[in-house]
C-alpha cells in the first residue's frame, strides 16, 4: 500500500475529525468553565447541520456559503435562550441532576427536529468551488475534505487565540481557577457563562454545517457525535483545548488506520484509542486531575 | 461599648444580617458601621463569622434577613461585580489570585474588569506604592511568595478603583517583616482616605491601624469600641488570644 493511499485516507478522517474538534472543544470548554457535561451539546451540533441543510435546500444556486455563515448564528441563539433557561440554574447542582436535565434537552430537541425535518435524511452537496479535488502525484485529494480540514485547524488557532491572547480568554481561565475571586473583582460571571455556552453553541452549529457536504443530515445526528466528541474531549482531558485537537487528531489517525487495515474493527476504534490513552492517562492527555 | 460612629450614611452600614450555611445560622443578627475613609477592625476568634460577615456583604452568599446598606444605597442581595462597581473591594484570605496568570494578566485583568469613571489607581500608581511589583510583571502568579501575593492581591483592587476595601486576614501566614510591610501599605491607603474594614486573629495589627473596632462571638456583634482602649484593656485582649505587645 503506498504512502499516498494513506495520505487520502487519513484526509478523509482528518476532515470529520476537524468537525468532531469543533464540537469536543466547545464540549470541553463548557465542562471547563462552568463543570457541567452538556449531553444536548450534539443536539447542537444536529441544529447547525438541519439549519444548514435548510438553508441550502431552500433556494437554488451556491448557497452554501450563506448556510455556513447563519447556521451555527441560529445555533448561537438556541444555546443562549438554552443556558439562560436551564443550564445557569444546573451548575451547582449534583452532576446526576445536569446529566438528567441536559439528557431531557437531547430527548426533546431530538423530537422536535423530527417534527421539522421528519425521519428520511437531508442531503447538501459540496459548494461548486469546492466540488472538485486537488491532484498530487497520482492521488487525488477532495477539495472539501482539505477545506474542512484547514478550517478545523484555523478554528483551532483562533480558540488559542482567544483564550491565550484576549482579556475574553483571561477571565474564562480565570473563571476555571475561581470564579468567586472573579466575580469580586468586577465581572459579571453570569455573563461570562452565557458567553462561554454560546461559544460552545458556535462551535457545535459549524462543525454541524460544516459535515453536511459529507453525511447524510437526520435526527441520529446529535447522539452519535455526543458520543465520539466525549470520548475526544476524555482522551485530551476535560476542560483542555489542545486536548480536544490532540484527541480528535488521533482518533483521526486511529480511524484511518481501521478503515484502511481492519474494516471491521473501524466502528470500535474510537474506544479502542479510548481505553488506551485512558489506561495510560487517567486524566486524558492534556487533563488535570479534578480539585 | 459607646465608642464614636463614624458618618454610617455614606459608608458601610450594616444591619441585622442574618445569614447560613446550610442549616447552621452562622451571621445571627450582625450590624456594623464603616464611615468613609474610616478603619474598623473585625476581631473574633476562629470561627466567629468574620469571613462570612464579609462575604455576605459582598454578596457572594444568600443573605436571609437584614440590609446592607452603601454609599447611602440599599445594595442588599446585588451581585458581586455590581458591589465591586459600587466602590468596594474584597480583598479575600489566603493565596487568592490567578496561578495559571502572570501578575501583569492579574493586574490588567483587575484594571480591565473593575474600570470605573475615575482613574485613581493606575498601574503606574499602584507600581509606586509597591515599588517591588514591577520586576514580577512577567511572573506566573501562581509562583510567587506569600508576600508577594498578598502585593497582587492589594494591587488588584486598588486597581478596581474602591472606596472601601474589605480585608480578610491580610497578614494570615505572612512573616512577620511582612507583616510591617503590610502595615505599611495599609496605613498609607488609610492616608489616601480609603475607608477599610480589617478582619484579623492579628487582633493588635488591625487595632494599631484602626480607629475602632467591633468584636464578633459566635454570629453576633460583642461589642463595640475605640481601638486604642481596647490595645489598653488586658481583658479584652486576653479574650482574643494575645498577649499584649510591649
Ligand atoms: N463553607 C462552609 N460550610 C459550612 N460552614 C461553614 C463554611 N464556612 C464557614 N463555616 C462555618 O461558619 C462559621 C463562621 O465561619 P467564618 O469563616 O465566617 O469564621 P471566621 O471568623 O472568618 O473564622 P477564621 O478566623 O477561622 O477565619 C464557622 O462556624 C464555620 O465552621
Ligand atoms: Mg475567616
Amino acid at each position: 500500500m503506498s504512502w499516498g493511499v494513506v495520505a487520502v485516507a487519513l484526509l478523509t478522517s482528518l476532515s470529520t475529525a476537524a468537525s468532531l474538534f469543533m464540537v469536543a472543544a466547545g464540549l470541553t470548554l463548557i465542562f471547563g468553565a462552568m463543570r457541567v457535561i452538556n449531553l444536548a451539546h450534539g443536539s447542537l451540533y444536529m441544529y447547525g447541520a438541519f439549519i444548514a441543510a435548510t438553508i441550502v435546500g431552500s433556494a437554488t444556486g451556491d448557497t452554501f456559503w450563506y448556510a455556513l455563515a447563519l447556521a451555527p448564528l441560529a445555533v448561537v441563539v438556541l444555546g443562549t435562550l438554552l443556558e439562560v433557561g436551564l443550564m445557569r440554574r444546573v451548575y451547582r447542582a449534583d452532576h446526576l441532576v445536569q446529566l438528567l436535565a441536559t439528557y431531557g434537552v437531547l430527548l426533546i430537541l431530538g423530537d422536535l427536529a423530527l417534527q421539522f425535518w421528519g425521519a428520511s435524511p437531508l442531503s447538501v452537496s459540496s459548494p461548486r468551488v469546492l466540488s472538485g479535488s486537488l491532484a498530487f502525484q497520482h492521488f487525488t485529494f477532495p477539495a472539501y475534505e482539505l477545506f474542512l480540514t484547514g478550517t478545523g485547524v484555523l478554528v483551532g488557532l483562533a480558540l488559542w487565540f482567544l483564550l491565550a491572547r484576549t482579556s475574553l480568554g483571561w477571565k474564562v481561565r480565570a473563571s476555571v481557577e475561581d470564579a468567586e475571586l472573579l466575580a469580586v473583582r468586577g465581572t459579571n460571571v453570569k455573563l461570562l457563562y452565557t458567553v462561554v455556552f454560546a461559544i460552545g453553541a458556535f462551535l457545535a452549529g459549524l462543525g454541524g454545517a460544516l459535515i453536511t457536504p459529507l453525511q447524510g443530515v437526520d435526527t441520529g445526528l446529535g447522539s452519535s457525535i455526543i458520543v465520539a466528541a466525549f470520548v475526544v474531549a476524555v482522551i485530551g482531558g476535560l476542560g483542555s483545548i489542545a486536548g480536544a485537537a490532540l484527541g480528535a487528531g488521533i482518533i483521526a489517525v486511529f480511524q484511518m488506520a481501521g478503515a484502511l487495515w481492519l474494516p471491521a474493527w473501524e466502528p470500535t476504534s474510537l474506544y479502542v484509542a479510548m481505553i488506551v490513552v485512558l489506561a495510560i492517562k487517567p486524566w486524558g492527555l492534556l487533563g488535570v486531575r479534578d480539585r | 461599648m459607646g465608642a464614636t460612629t463614624g458618618d454610617p450614611g455614606e459608608g458601610l452600614a450594616v444591619l441585622d444580617l442574618h445569614a447560613y450555611y446550610g442549616l447552621s445560622h452562622v451571621l445571627q443578627g450582625v450590624s456594623l458601621e464603616v464611615g468613609v475613609g474610616e478603619t474598623v477592625a473585625l476581631l473574633g476568634r476562629n470561627g466567629a463569622g468574620k469571613t462570612t460577615t464579609m462575604r455576605a456583604v459582598m454578596g457572594l452568599m444568600p443573605v436571609r434577613s437584614g440590609r446592607v446598606r452603601l454609599f447611602g444605597q440599599d445594595v442588599t442581595g446585588r451581585r458581586p461585580d455590581q458591589l465591586q462597581r459600587s466602590g468596594v473591594a474584597f480583598v479575600p484570605s489566603g493565596r487568592r489570585v490567578f496561578g495559571s496568570l502572570t501578575v501583569l494578566q492579574n493586574l490588567e485583568l483587575a484594571a480591565r474588569a473593575g474600570r470605573r469613571r475615575s482613574t485613581r489607581w493606575t498601574l503606574d500608581r499602584v507600581e509606586l506604592l509597591f515599588p517591588a511589583l514591577p520586576a514580577l510583571r512577567g511572573r506566573r502568579a501562581a509562583f510567587l511568595s506569600g508576600g508577594e501575593q498578598q502585593m497582587v492581591k492589594l494591587a488588584c483592587a486598588l486597581l478596581g478603583e474602591p472606596r472601601l476595601l474589605l480585608l480578610d486576614e491580610p497578614t494570615e501566614g505572612l512573616a512577620p517583616t511582612v507583616v510591617q510591610e503590610m502595615g505599611g501599605w495599609l496605613a498609607a491607603l488609610r492616608a489616601e482616605g480609603l475607608g477599610m474594614l480589617l478582619a484579623e486573629q492579628n487582633a493588635v495589627f488591625a487595632l494599631r491601624l484602626a480607629q475602632r473596632c467591633y468584636v464578633l462571638e459566635k454570629g453576633v456583634i460583642r461589642a463595640e469600641q475605640a481601638a486604642d482602649e481596647l490595645l489598653r484593656s488586658e481583658t479584652g485582649l486576653r479574650y482574643l488570644g494575645v498577649a499584649r505587645n510591649p
